[in-house]
């Protein structure tokens, strides 16, 4: 199942990558999406898995699952989240202000010498 | 249980939330900001003195045991960056009154300071490696905010990859906690500290400590990791570049620091010979920076660079000397770095350029700004009395100490450097014949601006004055540095 979910991830970081290297604004931002899905699917991952087993502790339970990842987990999803959605309106607006959606079109500024 | 160090965190959470409200009103807005900053300075000051009669203070959320709960610790390397965090923002805020304009005022201004406050107060308050994590975020949402707030067109142009760098370095962050978990099983630095000791680092933790490196040089603006800051910071009006200036890269220098005297102490040849050798070069890239602008923004965020630089040279020798040395020319750093942003501020106010070249000839109309300056620059080099030479002395003290002879000769020279870049400026702004003048110049706005930064400056005057009286405080936050086992046990005994 590592194994797996090693592909997974590293599929993942792979495809973001990819798509944070390209030109386009909402392409970039779908990347960072990925990228922080691969790290997530990473702590799930590092917690270990413990099969069918519950993730409490409770008297006779001697075979348990870690529960601290998925608590990690939901906290950086909804983090994520937060700054996906505050990313999706800046690209808007950006787009709104500055007539473009390509990055090779955002560098410098007008008044560099 | 304490629940006293949470105060510096949740009061200025608490004004940011009231200041959601009644966002049209600037003087309920304004008043009330430094009301909250006050109450904040109060309680920090009282902190950082049970700190230093009591030993480090603790709370876990909820009462649970201790390496199970989320832990807050307040130790005095902590609580005097909490202190000085809340001191600068009182006076950016104050400046930001002359400066910010209406509109951004109106717009949640006083709330995003106030979140960015609790953001970095928290950051530098947890015990917990995920918490920090969180405070991280909770400091860069409100950064979003201060940065793209007003949108200008270089604004929403350099908000973009500010964000991008951050939510990238930000997903590493996350993927480096997954894996120090999967080594060590545990999330409380002062558990991790002591599980990393008792495995005796092996390859796989170094290799960890090299990514924190990367996730905090991000942030903190180390070579090569700086490419982002020079454009990123020049977009937002000064007040907003003053506070990013003196708290955000700081953060992520006191996480390297914390990270790499409390958990990676076991493989110095290769952890901290690594973070010797980026300083200097961090050193290097951060003078040719600030020799070639002729934008007075951009020599002093160049600054910030080398700044960072000297600092983690300190970091790197491990020993008692450069630790205080590197404490003491953090907390410099973020003072003198403030005071002379909200200085070059002015000069930007009364010429109405940033460009060096069209500057001069202020001398005779404003001879108070540059004898302030002036003094902020020999500060900033390192000229005793003032606040940068004992941090500067005592780190090359360490580093001499440690054998590393000829890079601590290096960070001597490149004092040098420092004040040249920042006496170019007082040359050309201040000498020579009479240049640009700004026509919507006038004094009122003038003096709001003038009389904050006389203030910070003087606050400098006296770190630099008054070492003796603060030396005893930066050798406690050293020793607690130097020595892992001391915040280990304060936080894993102590606490309930």
């Amino acid at each position: 199942m590592e194994i797996v979910m090693a592909f997974a991830c590293g599929f993942l970081f792979m495809s973001a990558v990819y798509l944070i290297l390209s030109k386009s604004l909402l392409r970039i931002i779908i990347g960072t999406g990925l990228l922080s899905h691969g790290a997530h699917l990473l702590i799930l991952t590092m917690g270990g898995f413990g099969g069918s087993n519950p993730p409490v502790l409770a008297d006779g339970v001697t075979e348990y699952v870690d529960p601290l990842p998925q608590a990690l987990i939901l906290t950086a999803i909804v983090i994520s989240f937060g700054v996906t959605a505050f990313f999706l309106v800046l690209a808007y607006r950006a787009y709104q202000e500055l007539k473009t959606d390509d990055m090779t079109q955002m560098k410098g500024s007008e008044n560099h010498e | 249980m304490n629940n006293f160090l949470l105060l510096p965190i949740l009061i200025p959470f608490f004004f940011g939330m009231i200041l959601l409200f009644g966002q049209k009103k600037l003087g309920y807005q304004r008043i009330t900001t430094l009301l909250g900053l006050m109450i904040s300075i109060i309680c920090a000051f009282a902190l950082m003195l049970n700190v230093n009669q009591n030993g480090p203070q603790i709370v876990t959320f909820g009462n649970w045991p201790v390496p199970f709960g989320i832990t807050m610790v307040s130790d005095m390397v902590s609580a005097l960056l909490v202190l000085t965090t809340l001191v600068l923002a009182f006076f950016i805020v104050w400046y930001g009154f002359g400066s910010i304009g209406k509109e951004r005022e109106r717009f949640f201004y006083y709330p995003g300071v106030m979140f960015i406050v609790t953001g970095v107060n928290g950051a530098f308050t947890t015990g917990d490696i995920f918490n920090l994590f969180v405070f991280f975020e909770v400091l860069l949402m409100a950064s979003y905010l201060l940065i793209v707030l007003g949108g200008e067109k270089a604004q929403l142009r350099e908000s973009i990859k500010y964000i991008l760098i951050n939510v990238i370095s930000s997903a590493l962050f996350v993927i480096t906690v997954a894996y120090l978990y999967s080594v060590v099983g545990t999330l409380n630095m002062a558990d991790i500290s002591v599980k990393i000791a008792e495995i005796n680092q092996p390859g796989i933790v170094t290799v960890i400590a090299v990514l924190f490196l990367m996730v905090f040089g991000m942030k903190a603006a180390i070579f090569p990791l700086y490419f982002w800051l020079p454009s990123a910071y020049a977009a937002p009006p000064i007040p907003v570049l003053a506070l990013f200036g003196a708290l955000l890269t700081k953060v992520g220098v006191y996480a390297i620091m914390r990270t790499y005297t409390l958990f990676f102490t076991h493989d110095l040849a290769y952890t901290h010979e690594l973070l010797l050798i980026l300083s200097i070069l961090t050193i290097v890239a951060g003078s040719i920076g600030a020799l070639a602008h002729f934008d007075v923004k951009q020599i002093i965020i160049y600054n910030i660079v080398i700044a960072v630089g000297v600092i983690l040279f300190g970091v790197a020798q491990m020993n008692e000397a450069a630790l205080e040395g590197a404490v003491f020319y953090l907390i410099h750093d973020m003072i003198i770095k403030a005071a002379l942003f909200m200085l070059i501020g002015i000069i930007i106010y009364v010429t109405g350029t940033t460009n060096l070249r069209k500057m001069g000839g202020l001398m005779g109309n404003y001879p108070a700004l540059g004898w302030f300056y002036l003094i902020a620059a020999l500060g900033l080099a390192g000229v005793p009395p003032l606040s940068g030479f004992i941090g500067k002395l005592l780190i090359v003290q360490g580093g001499f100490q440690a054998g590393n002879v000829w890079t601590s000769i290096f960070i001597l020279a490149s004092s040098l450097v420092v004040l040249l870049s920042v006496i170019r400026i007082f040359i050309y702004a201040f000498w020579g014949e009479q240049g640009q003048l700004s026509s919507t110049m006038n004094k009122s706005t003038y003096n709001l601006l003038f009389f904050p930064t006389i203030g910070l400056v003087l606050v400098s005057i006296l770190y630099g004055v008054g070492t003796e009286i603060i030396q005893p405080f930066m050798n406690e936050a050293s020793k607690v540095l130097s020595d892992p086992s001391i915040y280990s046990d304060a936080v894993l005994k102590g606490g309930k």
